[in-house]
């Protein structure tokens, strides 16, 4: 184990709080304070097959997915902690391949991986490799986000283009015979969330699309709130491509997953000023006003479609699947 | 996007629809009650509900969903021989992605993946075939379902699998042919049908003239329509004003897709490899004869019915189950006693609320809002969902 984090992990991530390798890192109170008033820390798992894809892979994924999770409280995203399993066999190159997306990606967003753990479990007992991650930030002083804070009248905002991330995994899993230019749009989101708090201090809500779409989080807003949600069929930004294997394959886009999307209800009042925020940000130039919060059904999402019919956006029930006839 | 967007422009939409609104109320009142057009296949309910045509239509017309779902029309027995074959522990069970959510009478095809059966999706039959082609120590049974919108690469599937001589792929024939459904439906004394909306993917195989017997015999006029909501709308259409003009005609708004005479070279494949059985059951439906197709005796190695023994019972739908009364059109989703109770997409009792095309789904999932309540995220692992089998 001992020579896996010499031969792996040091030279890639090596800081000053990861470098004496003690089983835990120690992080001054006050230096943190300096940051805002409350903690804000958050886990996941990463377990994304295949490990490599267009637009990134599970190291790149592991570190925005924890970043971005912190983000969505406002949150400054300081430490990160990363524990692998690693499926005996995988090959010592895509570790290191993924270790040094992870290092450089912490680096670009002023991220440390301050902490961690390597197992190697038996051929079969995990697929190639998991990551796991826990995250550390910090909320500034009088950012209060939370899903429970729609009120009727705000406006609901994404940042860009729905559907990317879930359709190239699909792709690149090479059991469909389409072949296709589209990348994961996985991407930091923090410095996207600042250049909102900017425009905008009192953000109502805030989620990232991942896992379930743009539709999941809407309903679970719309659930935890007690409101209404209905949104705009023409007003969703798609790429031509996705829309196109979405037509394929009788996919709804509203449910797949992204990777570098976050979904955020906004005070009417301040909703044109975030979104041009958004729009002068690397990470919004697509953003768009996509919906609105409404009084009643209260507790669900409706879709005004495109022909002026009306119609539930559900949640959703087990996984998608591809139209059969 | 071209052959997409084009179908779905509101203000050709809006002038339609206001044509159709027209006609229909004229035709109502002449009648002394609204209309009933049944769209035949589960794609263009599908359709009409996600777009909300529904919303945009007077009540002087109504739409009744068709049984037109291969899914939703699978009996209970005929799950349980499946999961039979699947629980071979030599077998790699393949399937269509909705088909492993239907309940059988213990459980589904999903279900038994959980327990641990190798149950896999699969997009093609020919996905299968390669299976088979790269597990030579495993035996590959693809479970083949559809109308004849999917029996063409099913045959041609078997005929390839004969030219490469694979010994270890058999496929579950469950195709079912429309027309003597359609014929059941209008038989039926329960129904009151004006006029059909025809299934645009099965007509650009067997083409337009097998329904000539619906206008002719039955009087009723007959659209083969598209997918996109100007197809349905324009098909609607022309529904109505044949009924206005007093005429019974089969007519192919589909044309983009659908040739009159159907697509030879599939027919070709379908009719070497399959032949039509006695008569096969329906869920809801009962038994309905020369409805089913089965591998001729030159591919019978292909046929997991004789290579494999199964149980091969009939088994009662549950008995608070309507299903055969939705999908005969008698009964509108939100009118069978269990909807939304008993019933529902994560606890589906009968496959119309399993499959994405099912009029009880299509219902519960884009416009039943009075039945919205908290329900916990269920977005995961496919194994994860509970279905609930018993009545």
């Amino acid at each position: 184990m001992r020579e896996l984090i010499e031969r792996f992990v040091l030279p890639v991530f090596d800081n000053e709080l990861l470098h004496p390798l003690e089983d835990q890192a120690c992080i001054g109170l006050a230096s943190l304070a300096t940051h805002g008033d409350r903690l804000a820390f958050t886990t996941d798992s990463y377990v994304v097959s295949p490990l490599f894809f267009p637009g990134g892979d599970i190291g790149k994924l592991a570190v925005c997915g924890t970043i971005n999770d912190l983000a969505m409280a406002g949150a400054r995203p300081l430490y990160l902690s990363c524990a692998l399993i690693i499926e005996e066999g995988l090959a010592s190159e895509d570790l290191l391949r993924v270790l040094t997306s992870m290092a450089g990606q912490g680096q670009a967003c002023g991220v440390q991986v301050v902490t961690g753990d390597t197992k190697v479990v038996n051929r079969g007992a995990a697929d190639r490799l998991f990551i796991n991650t826990a995250g550390l930030g910090v909320v500034p002083g009088g950012v209060s986000i939370s899903a429970s804070r729609a009120r009727v009248g705000d406006r609901v905002l994404v940042n860009g283009t729905l559907g990317d991330h879930g359709i190239a995994i699909l792709i690149a899993r090479n059991e469909l015979a389409l072949q296709s230019s589209i990348e994961s749009d996985c991407q930091p989101l923090h410095g996207l969330v600042q250049a909102m708090l900017g425009a905008c201090r009192d953000l109502h809500c805030l989620r990232d699309a991942t896992r379930g779409g743009l539709a999941t989080v809407l309903n679970e807003f719309a659930q935890s709130s007690r409101v209404g949600i209905r949104l705009n069929e023409s007003a969703l930004p798609l790429q031509p491509e996705v829309r196109g294997a979405c037509e394929i394959l009788g996919l709804d886009p509203l449910y797949i997953a992204n990777e570098g999307k976050l979904v955020a209800v906004v005070p009417r009042a301040g909703a044109d000023a975030v979104l041009a925020a958004m729009r002068s940000h690397p990470a919004g130039r697509d953003a768009a006003i996509v919906g609105e919060v409404v009084e009643q059904p209260a507790g669900s999402v409706l879709l005004d479609t495109l022909l002026g019919g009306v119609r539930v956006v559900d949640m959703l029930v087990g996984e998608q699947l591809p139209r059969i006839c | 996007m071209k052959y997409v967007d084009e179908f779905r422009d509101p203000v050709l939409a809006k002038s339609l629809v206001h044509e159709i609104a027209l006609m229909a109320d004229r035709l109502a009142a002449r009648l002394s009650r609204p209309l009933q057009v049944m769209e035949v296949c589960g794609g263009h309910t599908h359709t009409i509900f996600r777009y909300g045509l529904k919303d945009l239509l007077p009540a002087s017309i109504e739409f009744v969903h068709g049984p037109g779902c291969p899914v939703c029309v699978l009996p209970m027995g005929r799950i349980d021989d499946v999961v039979a074959i699947a629980e071979h522990p030599q077998v790699i069970m393949t399937s269509f992605g909705d088909a492993m959510r239907v309940p059988g009478s213990k459980r589904s095809l999903l279900r038994a993946k959980a327990n641990g059966a190798d149950v896999r999706t699969v997009y093609s039959p020919l996905d299968a075939l390669s299976l088979a082609v790269a597990n030579p120590d495993r035996e590959v049974v693809f479970f083949a379902i559809g109308f004849e919108t999917t029996m063409p690469s099913t045959a041609i599937t078997v005929l390839q699998a004969e030219k490469l001589q694979v010994r270890n792929f058999s496929l579950f024939c469950n195709h079912i042919t429309i027309i003597p459904t359609v014929k059941a439906i209008l038989d039926s004394p329960d129904l009151q049908l004006d006029g059909f909306l025809g299934p645009g993917h099965v007509s650009t195989v067997i083409g337009n003239r097998p329904y000539d017997f619906i206008a002719q015999r039955y009087q009723r006029p007959i659209v083969v329509a598209g997918f996109e909501p100007l197809d349905i709308l324009q098909s609607l259409w022309m529904v109505l004003l044949q009924l206005e003009q007093r005429r019974c005609e089969v007519q192919n708004q589909y044309r983009r897709i659908v040739p009159e005479a159907g697509n030879a070279v599939a027919l070709d494949a379908i009719t070497r490899v399959f032949e039509l059985r006695e008569f096969f059951e329906w869920r809801g439906l009962g038994s309905i004869d020369h409805s089913g197709v089965r591998l001729r005796a030159p591919y019978a190695r292909f046929d997991a019915e004789r290579r494999y023994s199964i149980p091969n019972l009939k088994i009662a739908d549950p008995k608070s189950c309507q299903c055969g009364e939705v999908l005969k059109g008698i009964i509108k989703p939100q009118q069978c006693k269990v909807f939304g109770t008993l019933c529902k997409p994560e606890t589906p009792l009968g496959a119309l609320m399993v499959s994405s095309e099912g009029a009880c789904a299509a219902y519960y999932q884009y416009s039943s809002i009075a039945l919205h309540r908290t329900r916990p995220a269920l977005v995961g692992a496919a194994t994860a969902t509970a279905v609930a089998t018993e009545a």
